[in-house]
């Protein structure tokens, strides 16, 4: 079992790759953002208070739009409906015990890659690992923000192009591994790119948002999983702690 | 001419409703969930979620397909030799910053 300290460190040192990620994603944001009319000092805040990307790029484009609070509210919770799930599975994964400020303090932190880090340790997460592992995302995020909302010229286009690899890189980099040892997950990981791939290419299916689709694709996906391969989870081990 | 008022109102509920479904199931499902069904739907869920947020839209992140599927293969070669996020990641930049050159 780690000390707190120790899980934090830890913690801390897995949210590093994820927050060099942010940057580049972060800046372009705060660039566009700042270009669409938006003061500089808003769209920091949007980030620090908002702290996820599909859900404010959408809600920031229709500040700049000019649409009505509903529509902007309505979007960007359809958008991070996704949380949900997320959020459920973490629950099984925390110390049983953790109080209810705890788990309002870093559910906060709950991202697509802070999840999907979270998610892939052995043993039960504790306050101190989670806090750890959402902080250097979080600055990352604002970081890159301030940096896109302030600078007066875009990067090169080569640069923000490859940059824009980034996080999916990581997300294979986190998904390869578990993949090479599991029949059921490449099977489950299988359904859930078709069931994208699907709802992305067949025109009948144009009106859903990336939200739903990666809401839909998952719940089929991990459906399947649990259907055909129910005893996959391994048993956690209590006194293993991060 | 934008109206600031509305404008930091709107980031108020964006917000909102982004946090809200963070902290919702977090904060009610305070226990062991038994059924092992869901136990396992739940262990399935963040694989389902990695694919369903890498495919297809990674083909579309850089400024070309191709650079892209280029920056994909890299990326799965190293994380199939199991190498840190962060060498998987500057690896498929790198690739695909020097094909953009080029293209």
């Amino acid at each position: 079992m780690k000390t707190g300290r120790e899980a934090f460190t830890y913690g801390w040192k897995r949210g590093i790759p994820i927050a060099l990620g942010y940057i580049p994603v972060s800046f372009t944001f705060g660039f566009m953002a700042v270009s669409g009319g938006l003061p500089a000092w808003l769209v920091i805040f949007i980030s620090l208070s908002n702290l996820t990307s599909a859900g404010q790029f959408a809600g920031t484009n229709l500040i700049i739009g000019g649409a009505g609070l509903v529509e902007i509210m309505l979007t960007t919770f359809v958008i991070n409906i996704r949380y949900m799930l997320m959020s459920l599975s973490i629950s099984q994964k925390i110390e049983p015990g953790m109080s209810l400020i705890k788990r309002m303090i870093f559910a906060f932190g709950i991202t697509d890659e802070t999840f999907s880090v979270a998610s892939m340790e052995s043993g039960r997460l504790s306050f101190s690992y989670l806090v750890g592992l959402i902080l250097a995302p979080i600055a990352g995020w604002s970081l890159g923000t301030t940096m896109g909302a302030l600078i007066t010229k875009a990067m090169p286009d080569s640069l923000a192009m490859a940059m824009g690899i980034a996080l999916y890189a990581m997300f294979i980099a986190i998904i390869i591994p578990p993949m090479k040892k599991s029949r059921p997950v490449v099977l489950v990981v299988g359904i859930s790119v078709l069931v994208t791939c699907l709802l992305y290419y067949v025109p009948f299916f144009s009106f859903i948002s990336s939200g739903f689709r990666v809401i839909m694709a998952t719940v089929v996906a991990a459906a399947f999983g649990a259907g055909l391969f129910p005893a996959e989870e391994k048993e956690e081990k209590e006194d293993v702690r991060y | 001419m934008l109206d600031i008022k509305h404008a930091f109102l709107a980031v108020l509920l964006m917000a909102l409703v982004t946090y809200i479904p963070r902290v919702l199931p977090v904060s009610i499902v305070r226990r062991q969930i038994q059924s092992k069904y869901i136990k396992s739907f739940l262990y399935y869920v963040p694989f389902a979620v990695l694919g369903a947020l890498t495919f297809p839209n990674v083909f579309y992140a850089t400024g070309s397909i191709l650079t892209a599927v280029a920056g994909v293969v890299v990326a799965l070669i190293l994380a199939g030799r199991e190498k840190s996020l962060a060498v998987v990641a500057m690896g498929s930049i790198l690739t695909v910053f020097v094909l953009e050159l080029f293209l």
